[in-house]
């Protein structure tokens, strides 16, 4: 050690005032300037060469293949300019961070070509009139600003609603008895609940239509046949296993110890339940909800076998064919003339902003209004399936895989 | 001891009452009349759902019995036809089933790597704000209704597959999947199907096996970085052990979906029972998957609908297979063991 | 060989036998080569006016310190200090954490290792830490455990099985695993994870071996065979060691520094020097009042 790194020299320094000069925060940078017009480079070049095998040296060559291509080429390219300046192990991770990026970035992509397909074909045809007209009296000679969908919102809203009413007090009870009591029927309820789940929503539809439908045929009564109602007990049975599992996560998710509070302030059971438990998941409760509906407004399937689709308003869903907001989209598209299959896409695009907003509501209820980790009021839409135990706070992921 | 309390001796215990025997006694909670009644109302709810998804199995095992009885079981397991035109009807399932496999086989196989990546980029490459978007962004997808996909698919993404499904026979034609017939349309096939039902189960897969990646114990990756690893090493010597059993659930949620797609492939595929006895190419138009078999049938007669039912139910099972195979393997792993599949 | 019969006297130690002994010393002093790793043998740190902060806040004000090559120097201090967030920026552990800024610098051996276009990774090999809860790979054997820091670096070896020899006796544990190396790492009791974290570390030969409150979650026992090894590593390789027991620094270090925030104020150090000197005629008063146990 030099003379003033001595432990003597040291201790002598260690009441220096703040060194004068000025401090500033820095954060290393290990990716430098160079590194990125490594990257560039290697990019421009995988695109040039791919260029010129696809469009100069070779025949019948597809953008898809070039694209590829020069992808493929230019990890290669990097990976090896990477390696030769700072070694295998770095250029392995930078190599792996690129293709990591990249793969989330074409998961993205799919959404934004979607979004925007669907606007732009929607767009041709919506018009405001849309929302006031049905499909009375419409030609495949009539424009596609012809016409509308009302009578399919109708529809959609009537069969969704009471859908929601038959389905969401038994959910939620259901939920309310998974999760706060003590019975030993739990077990078999939840393996029920789980194994219903799975079941495809068409062989739910289809179930509705050979129970309450078929058998009916010949006597004409109209409470049996396609109508709204029919194709609300094909949702509802949908429904209910989704939002049973979604609430009882979001009732899981909170803390014991306030349960633990209220019993020890003298409350029965039910009275926890009702006063603490449920104002608390309150919020988490709510979006479980709302993102069921949102799911339940895109099913197609449990439709096409109860209420069958129809052209004209029926406002009654009780007695005859309705048509909904997907079975309006669905049955248009497969027409063969195109100002049905704008029309379908209009009406689309009215489905697309619908489940948008639900979504944006149910994500504006769950939002974290506080810095607490463990919200009860998260949720999040992919599948509403009940999920990881609260060692994560979030409710999320589908594991609800109810096929359409 | 009756009367008074007299303290003789200060500092000892109280004298207990003579030949006194220490017995457990078990305390438990007697409901108050309203919790009573709370827990009737609760059990009902329960059990009424248990009956209510009970009965709804039964029915539907009695409705399809009708066609299965007059096929026999086996015969309508192992036949690959569907033939109402003629009589006695000749229906089976096998040639709907394989569709289904092939089809979410293709959309598995591709969804997975992707999803995997992506959740490793939501977990490991984003900063906090990022993070959130993007969680956002794969929620949205989950939020698409399946009907917008296929339409999407159907009408737009189909054609701009074909070029690689032409690529695809003619690279890779000597595998007997891949090959095609001269003359064959390349729209409306298997492979394309997967592809759309690939990117519908993909949010699924991310949004589960980002949870178990985020779960990933912090100690251990600071461990491996402290040691002078990699972000790339760190991810491979601890996310992917912990959350294998994750990414194995999670791909196995996402094939029961893709297994009970039903709008999309309804759309997609000509619905025509696949035949096995030659090979099976899925880069050309065909095949039929056992929901959207069904719901290019609505409205049928009963014997057919029957049929489609005894349909649904093998359909049924096999999902519910899948998801409890997924379920036993998840919980069984160091990620899984609080997950609740 | 006075020394391995005492060894065999003393129960609990490594050794049975004067022949297992003997292969002891041997794996002990043995060279095994690392190809591709850093320059072998203990290094100087010497931190010049380093600050951290975490966003906006600034945690730790102008530390400057010598830690002198193969010696033993303690941080001390009350909790919330910068005394493990100073730690952390010795091996860069502390960018890893999003909004973490700093300035100053931290030379090892005389270069700093935040220079631009020096890569943490590099850092992080020659410069090793062992955290506060012991994180050994469940998923490997302890043999793998060992081994894994030459495969996150991807540095070779020849002689494997020495190399795995040696760190774990170097940290303490040969004896209670030699049986078997093969089984997982996240079997063993916390001290002897602790002590597999140690020869982990060991392994890859760093210059320099940071320890984070190494023995806070541990029993005596445990807590004493981690301090031997810590003596024993002396000359092998330079420590530096955050610890809330004062007891321990006293046994164990060469140097100390005592660290000291004020409320809602950054860090910083009072007063550095030999241990013997802080703990008997500290210059300062609020040195004097921490190691006799006034306050902290």
């Amino acid at each position: 050690m030099t003379a003033t790194e001595t432990p003597a020299a040291q201790a002598a320094a260690t009441r220096t005032p703040p060194a004068p000069r000025r401090r500033a925060p820095r954060r290393p940078r290990e990716f430098t300037t160079f590194d990125v017009w490594i990257l560039l480079g290697s990019l421009v070049s995988a695109i040039s060469l791919n260029w010129l095998i696809f469009y100069r040296f070779t025949v019948g060559a597809s953008f898809f293949g070039f694209i590829v291509g020069s992808y493929l080429t230019f990890l290669v390219i990097f990976a090896a300019v990477t390696a030769d300046r700072v070694g295998r192990l770095v250029a392995t991770d930078r190599v792996m961070t690129v293709v990591v990026v990249s793969a989330a970035a074409i998961v993205f992509i799919p959404l934004v070509l979607l979004v925007g397909y669907i606007l732009v074909q929607g767009l041709k045809a919506l018009r405001p009139n849309f929302f006031f007209n049905d499909q009375a009296g419409i030609t495949p000679v009539m424009p596609s600003t012809s016409g509308g969908g009302y009578h399919a919102i109708v529809g959609t809203i009537e069969q969704v609603g009471l859908a929601l009413i038959e389905s969401l007090p038994l959910a939620l009870a259901a939920a309310v008895f998974l999760n706060e009591s003590r019975s030993k029927w739990r077990r078999p309820v939840r393996i029920f609940v789980d194994a219903m789940s799975g079941l495809p929503s068409i062989v739910a539809g289809l179930f509705i239509f050979a129970v309450f439908i078929l058998p009916f045929a010949k006597s004409g009564n109209p409470l049996f046949g396609y109508n709204g109602f029919m194709a609300s007990l094909a949702l509802a049975i949908t429904m209910l296993p989704t939002i049973t599992r979604t609430v009882e996560v979001v009732l899981r998710l909170v803390p014991d110890g306030l349960r633990e509070a209220s019993l020890a302030l003298g409350s029965s059971r039910a009275r926890t339940v009702w006063s603490v438990v449920f104002p608390t998941a309150k919020t988490g409760m709510t979006t479980a909800v709302v993102l069921g509906i949102a799911r339940a407004v895109g099913e197609t399937a449990p439709l096409l076998f109860t209420a069958f689709g129809y052209d004209l308003m029926n406002a009654n869903p009780f007695a005859g064919s309705q048509e909904s907001l997907p079975l309006f989209v669905y049955r248009n598209i497969r027409k063969p003339d195109i100002s049905a299959i704008e029309r379908g896409f209009a009406g689309a695009l009215v489905l697309l902003l619908i489940v948008l907003v639900l979504f944006a509501i149910a994500r504006f209820f769950g939002r974290d209004r506080s810095k607490s980790k463990k919200r009860a009021s998260r949720v999040s839409f992919s599948g509403l399936k009940s999920t990881f135990t609260p060692s994560r706070s979030t409710a999320s992921p589908a594991k609800e895989a109810s096929p359409s | 001891m009756s009367g008074t309390l007299v303290d003789e001796n200060p500092t000892d215990e109280a004298p207990r009452p003579e030949g006194h025997v220490r017995t457990k006694r078990i305390v438990t909670e007697v409901p108050s009349a309203v919790d009573r009644r709370f827990n009737f109302i609760t059990m009902a709810a329960g059990i009424s759902v248990l009956v209510l998804l009970l009965l709804v199995g039964l029915f539907l095992l009695i409705q399809s019995s009708d066609a299965l009885g007059e096929t026999g079981i086996f015969t309508f397991l192992t036949r690959t036809e569907w033939r109402t035109d003629v009589q006695p009807a000749r229906i089976g399932v096998l040639g709907l089933l394989t569709g289904t496999v092939l089809v979410a086989l293709v959309a598995i196989v591709i969804a997975v790597p992707f999803s995997v990546f992506c959740a490793l980029a939501i977990t490991d490459y984003s900063t906090a704000k990022r993070r959130k978007w993007m969680v956002g962004v794969v929620d949205l997808l989950a939020a698409v209704p399946s009907l917008l996909f296929g339409l999407w698919g159907f009408l737009y993404l189909s054609d701009k597959i074909v070029p690689i499904s032409l690529w695809l026979s003619q690279n890779l034609g000597f595998i007997p999947l891949f090959k095609t017939e001269s003359d064959a349309s390349l729209t409306g096939s298997i492979f394309i199907a997967g592809i759309v039902v690939a990117l519908m189960v993909l949010p699924i897969i991310t949004s589960v096996v980002r949870e178990v990646f985020s779960q990933t114990p912090p100690g251990e990756k600071e461990a491996a970085l402290a040691l002078g690893g990699t972000r790339w090493g760190m991810i491979r010597t601890v996310v992917f052990p912990f959350g294998k059993g994750g990414i194995i659930g999670g791909s196995m949620l996402g094939l029961g979906r893709a297994l009970g797609e039903t709008i999309a492939v309804a759309l997609l595929l000509p619905q025509v029972p696949q035949k096995i006895g030659e090979s099976i190419h899925i880069l050309q138009n065909g095949g039929a998957t056992v929901s959207g078999f069904i719901a290019n049938r609505a409205g049928a007669d009963s014997f057919t609908t029957s049929g489609l039912l005894a349909a649904g139910l093998v359909l049924f099972i096999i999902t519910l297979g899948t998801n409890m195979i997924a379920s036993v393997v998840v919980s069984k792993s160091r990620s899984g063991a609080g997950v609740d599949i | 060989m006075t020394d391995t019969q005492t060894d065999v006297e003393n129960e609990n130690d490594i050794v049975d036998t004067p022949e297992q002994a003997a292969s002891v010393a041997k794996a002990k002093s043995a060279r095994v080569e690392i190809i591709g790793g850093p320059p072998a043998g203990a290094s100087t740190l010497v931190a010049r006016d380093a600050c951290a902060w975490f966003g906006e806040r600034l945690v730790l004000e102008g530390v400057d310190l010598t830690m002198p090559k193969g010696k033993v120097t303690a941080l001390i201090g009350p909790s919330g200090c910068g005394k493990s967030t100073f730690l952390r920026l010795l091996n860069r552990m502390h960018e890893l954490i999003p909004g973490a800024a700093l300035d100053g610098e931290i030379l090892l051996d005389g270069e700093d290792i935040y220079a631009t276009g020096t890569r943490a990774q590099q850092i992080r090999m020659r410069i090793g830490m062992v955290f506060q809860k012991p994180n050994p790979f469940p998923a490997m054997s302890i043999q793998e455990n060992v081994l894994a820091g030459l495969k996150l670096a991807r540095l070779k070896c020849d002689d494997k099985d020495m190399l795995v020899e040696q760190s774990l006796i170097r940290a303490g544990l040969w004896k209670e695993v030699r049986d078997r190396l093969d089984s997982p790492g996240g079997a063993l009791s916390g001290g002897q994870q602790q002590r597999l974290c140690i020869a982990r570390s060991l392994a890859v030969h760093p210059n320099v071996l940071l320890m984070d409150e190494p023995c806070s979650a541990l029993d005596p026992t445990s807590t004493r065979r981690v301090e031997e090894t810590i003596d024993e590593l002396r000359d092998v390789v330079t420590v530096v060691i955050v610890t809330h027991n004062m007891q321990q620094a006293q046994r164990v270090s060469d140097y100390c520094a005592f660290f000291l925030a004020e409320e809602n104020k950054p860090g910083f150090v009072v007063e550095h020097g030999e241990t013997d000197f802080i703990f008997s005629t500290p210059k300062d008063s609020r040195t004097l009042d921490y190691v006799q146990g006034r306050f902290g």
